[in-house]
C-alpha cells in the first residue's frame, strides 16, 4: 500500500439477498497502481463485492472509501467519473452503436473529455486494444471475444484509477484470453490499479501481484498468489485438492 | 498490442460530415425553404393537410425523443397533448395574442412535466408506460373540471376567429412548419453532441451507460420534459387548425397510438426514421382515411406487423443493410492509408 493510503478502501461490508447472507464483514483495500486478483468457488460473493464496489447494489453495512473520499452513498454512474470503472461479466454493448462510437460515451461521460481531447482518447484507447480495426462496426455485430475486448476498452476510456474485471476471461479459449492478458498488463503499465475476479487462476496469476480467496461471503486468504493458492483454507474451499493448483509456486 | 497505437503519421482520424451528408442537410433545408412559400404555392386544401403533417412530424418525432432515445414508452403523450391546446385557450382568454399563446403553451406544459417527471421517471418499464396513461386521464378530468372549459361541452379558440379565414390558414401553417424545424433541428443538435451519445448509450442499455458515467436518470429528465413540451406544442397547433376544443378528443389515446404507429413503422431510436414514418401515416391516412373503421383495424395491423418482423421499422432496416450516413450525426473512423475502415456495417 502507498503511504498516501489506499486507493480504495471497504470496510465492515455486509450484503443479503432475503435470509442469505452474501457478503460478511468484507474488509477490502486495493492501493494505488495495484493489481488484485479475487478467487473462490460460485456463491461466494465475488460478483456481489464487485458490485457493492462499483455502486450497482448498496451494501447493508460497512463504509467505502475511494481516493480518500466516502462513496458509500454515491451511484454507479458518480464513482465511474471519479475513476472506478468496472466491466461486465456478460459483455453489454452499446448494440445501435459502433465500437468508436461506444468508447466515445464513455471518454465523454466518465472522463469528461470534450471534443477532439475526447476522440483522441478512444483512438488512443482503441490503439491500445487492438480495436481500430473494428472502430465503424456496430456493437452488437462483434463475436464473443471483440465484446470482451470492448468491455474492456469501453471501461478504459473513462479513465479510471482504479479498474474491476468481471470474469473477463470467462468463455474464451487460453490462446483468446492471452490476448486479453496482453491487454491487461499495458493497462497495468499505465498505473491503473486493477480488481480481477477470474475462475482461470493460472490466467490470473500471470498479471495479479496479490490474490485474495473469498468462501461463503467471506475473505479466506488475502496475500501473495504463491502463498494464498498454498493455503489450506484455500485448497479445501475453492481448489478442492491439491492436483487443481498451478505450477506457479 | 501496444505497437498497435504506433501508427505514425497515418494516424485514424474522425470523419462526421460527408460530402454526401452535406448534399442531403443542403437539400432538406432547400425543401424547408420551398415549405414556407407554402400558402402562396398549394391550395387551401394542400395547405391545411400539409400543416396537419407538420404537425404529425412533431408527435412522432418527440414521442421517438422520449422512447426511442430515453427507452421510455409512454402511452400517455395525449396528457401533454391535451394540456397543450387546454393551456393555449387558457392563455388566450387571459388576453395573450394568439400565435404567441400556442408557444407559451409548449413553455408552461414543458414547466407541468417537471414534477410529473420526478414522479413518473420512478416507475420502470410496463409500470411507467400504463402509469403515463393514468395521468393523462387525470388530466382530461382536471381540464373538464375548468369552468371556461364547459366540460365534455368543449370550447373554442374564439381569438382565431379576429383573422380572416385565409389568414388564419397560412399563419397555422407557417407555425406548424416553423415548430416542426424547430424541433427537428433542436434534436439534431441534440444528438449531434454528448446528450446524444448518451441518450444513444441509455436506449442500447441503461445499466450499462450508467457504469461508464452517464447520469441516466438526469438524461431521462431533460428527455421527458422536452417530449412533453413537444407533445403540448402539437396539441396548441392542432387546436389552430381545428380550433374548437372538446376535451375528449384531445386526451384521447388514440394521439399516442398515431406517433407509436409513425415511429414504429419508421424506424425507433433513429432521427429520420420517425419522420418517414410521419410520411407514410400521412399518406395511409389521405388514401384510406375515409373508410373509418377498416382504417384503423389496418393501422393497427400494421402497426403490430412491423413490431414482429421489421422491429427496425423502415428505417432502421435499411440503415442497418446500407449504412447510408445521410446526417452527421453519427462518428466514422478513417485511416489514410487503408482508407475507410469496415465500410460496411452488416458484417
Amino acid at each position: 500500500m502507498t503511504e498516501a493510503g489506499p486507493l480504495l478502501a471497504a470496510a465492515g461490508l455486509g450484503k443479503r439477498f432475503g435470509a442469505l447472507v452474501v457478503l460478511d464483514a468484507v474488509d477490502f483495500t486495493v492501493g494505488a497502481g495495484e493489481a488484485v486478483g479475487i478467487v473462490g468457488p460460485n456463491g461466494a460473493g465475488k460478483t456481489t463485492l464487485l458490485n457493492v464496489l462499483s455502486g450497482r447494489y448498496a451494501p447493508e453495512a460497512g463504509r467505502i472509501a475511494f481516493g480518500g473520499e466516502d462513496v458509500t452513498a454515491l451511484d454507479v454512474a458518480s464513482r465511474c467519473r471519479r475513476g472506478l470503472a468496472r466491466s461486465h461479466q456478460i459483455p453489454r454493448p452499446f448494440g445501435g452503436m459502433t465500437v468508436f462510437e461506444n468508447l466515445l460515451v464513455a471518454a465523454e461521460a466518465g472522463a469528461g473529455a470534450r471534443a477532439r481531447a475526447a476522440e483522441r482518447r478512444v483512438l488512443e484507447t482503441l490503439a491500445l486494444c487492438g480495436m481500430v480495426g473494428l472502430a465503424n462496426r456496430r456493437g452488437e455485430t462483434l463475436g464473443l471475444l471483440d465484446r470482451k475486448r470492448l468491455e474492456l476498452a469501453r471501461a478504459l476510456a473513462t479513465e479510471p484509477a482504479l479498474l474491476l474485471l468481471d470474469e473477463i476471461g470467462a468463455g474464451l479459449t487460453d490462446g483468446e484470453a492471452r490476448g486479453l492478458v496482453e491487454i491487461i498488463r499495458a493497462i497495468r503499465e499505465r498505473g491503473v490499479a486493477i480488481v480481477w475476479i477470474e475462475h482461470i487462476v493460472h490466467v490470473l496469476v500471470q498479471v495479479v501481484g496479490r490474490l485474495v480467496c473469498m468462501d461463503a461471503g467471506r475473505v479466506i486468504a488475502d496475500g501473495l498468489p504463491a502463498a494464498v493458492l498454498r493455503d489450506a483454507a484455500v485448497i479445501d474451499a475453492y481448489l478442492g485438492s491439491a492436483a487443481h493448483v498451478p505450477a506457479h509456486g | 498490442m501496444s505497437g498497435a497505437g504506433d501508427l505514425g503519421g497515418n494516424d485514424p482520424r474522425v470523419e462526421r460530415w460527408t460530402p454526401r451528408a452535406a448534399l442531403f442537410v443542403a437539400a432538406a433545408l432547400a425543401m424547408l425553404g420551398v415549405l414556407a412559400f407554402g400558402p402562396a404555392l398549394f391550395s387551401a386544401g394542400v395547405t391545411e393537410r400539409l400543416s396537419e403533417l407538420f404537425i404529425y412530424v412533431v408527435l412522432a418525432v418527440m414521442w421517438n425523443v422520449l422512447a426511442g432515445y430515453g427507452g421510455l414508452v409512454s402511452v400517455g403523450q395525449q396528457a401533454f397533448f391535451g394540456l397543450g391546446a387546454y393551456v393555449a385557450i387558457r392563455l388566450s382568454a387571459a388576453g395573450v395574442s394568439v400565435y404567441p399563446a400556442l408557444a407559451l403553451a409548449a413553455l408552461v406544459v414543458g414547466g407541468l412535466a417537471l414534477p410529473i417527471g420526478e414522479v413518473m421517471l420512478r416507475l420502470a418499464g410496463g409500470e411507467f408506460a400504463i402509469g403515463m396513461w393514468v395521468v393523462a386521464e387525470l388530466a382530461h378530468l382536471l381540464v373538464n373540471l375548468d369552468p371556461l372549459v364547459q366540460g365534455e361541452t368543449g370550447t373554442s379558440l374564439i381569438a382565431l376567429d379576429a383573422f380572416g379565414v385565409a389568414a388564419r390558414r397560412a399563419d397555422t401553417y407557417w407555425a406548424a412548419l416553423a415548430a416542426m424545424t424547430l424541433l427537428l433541428a433542436l434534436v439534431f443538435l441534440m444528438l449531434r453532441g454528448r446528450l446524444g451519445t448518451a441518450l444513444q448509450a441509455i436506449r442500447d442499455d441503461d445499466v450499462a451507460a450508467a457504469s461508464i458515467g452517464v447520469r441516466v436518470l438526469a438524461t431521462k429528465r431533460v428527455v421527458f420534459v422536452l417530449a412533453a413540451a413537444g407533445a403540448a406544442l402539437a396539441g396548441a397547433l392542432w387546436l389552430a387548425t381545428a380550433i374548437t376544443f372538446q376535451p375528449r378528443a384531445y386526451f384521447s389515446v388514440q394521439w399516442t397510438a398515431y406517433m407509436i404507429f409513425m415511429t414504429l413503422v419508421g424506424g425507433l431510436g433513429t432521427f429520420e426514421g420517425p419522420v418517414i414514418g410521419a410520411l407514410l401515416f400521412f399518406a395511409v391516412e389521405t388514401a384510406f382515411g375515409a373508410s373509418g373503421v377498416w382504417y384503423l383495424v389496418g393501422l393497427g395491423a400494421a402497426a403490430l406487423g412491423f413490431a414482429l418482423f421489421a422491429p427496425r421499422g423502415v428505417w432502421g432496416a435499411f440503415a442497418a443493410r446500407f449504412s447510408p450516413r445521410l446526417l452527421p450525426l453519427g462518428y466514422h473512423v478513417v485511416t489514410p492509408r487503408h482508407g475507410v475502415l469496415g465500410g460496411r456495417e452488416d458484417t
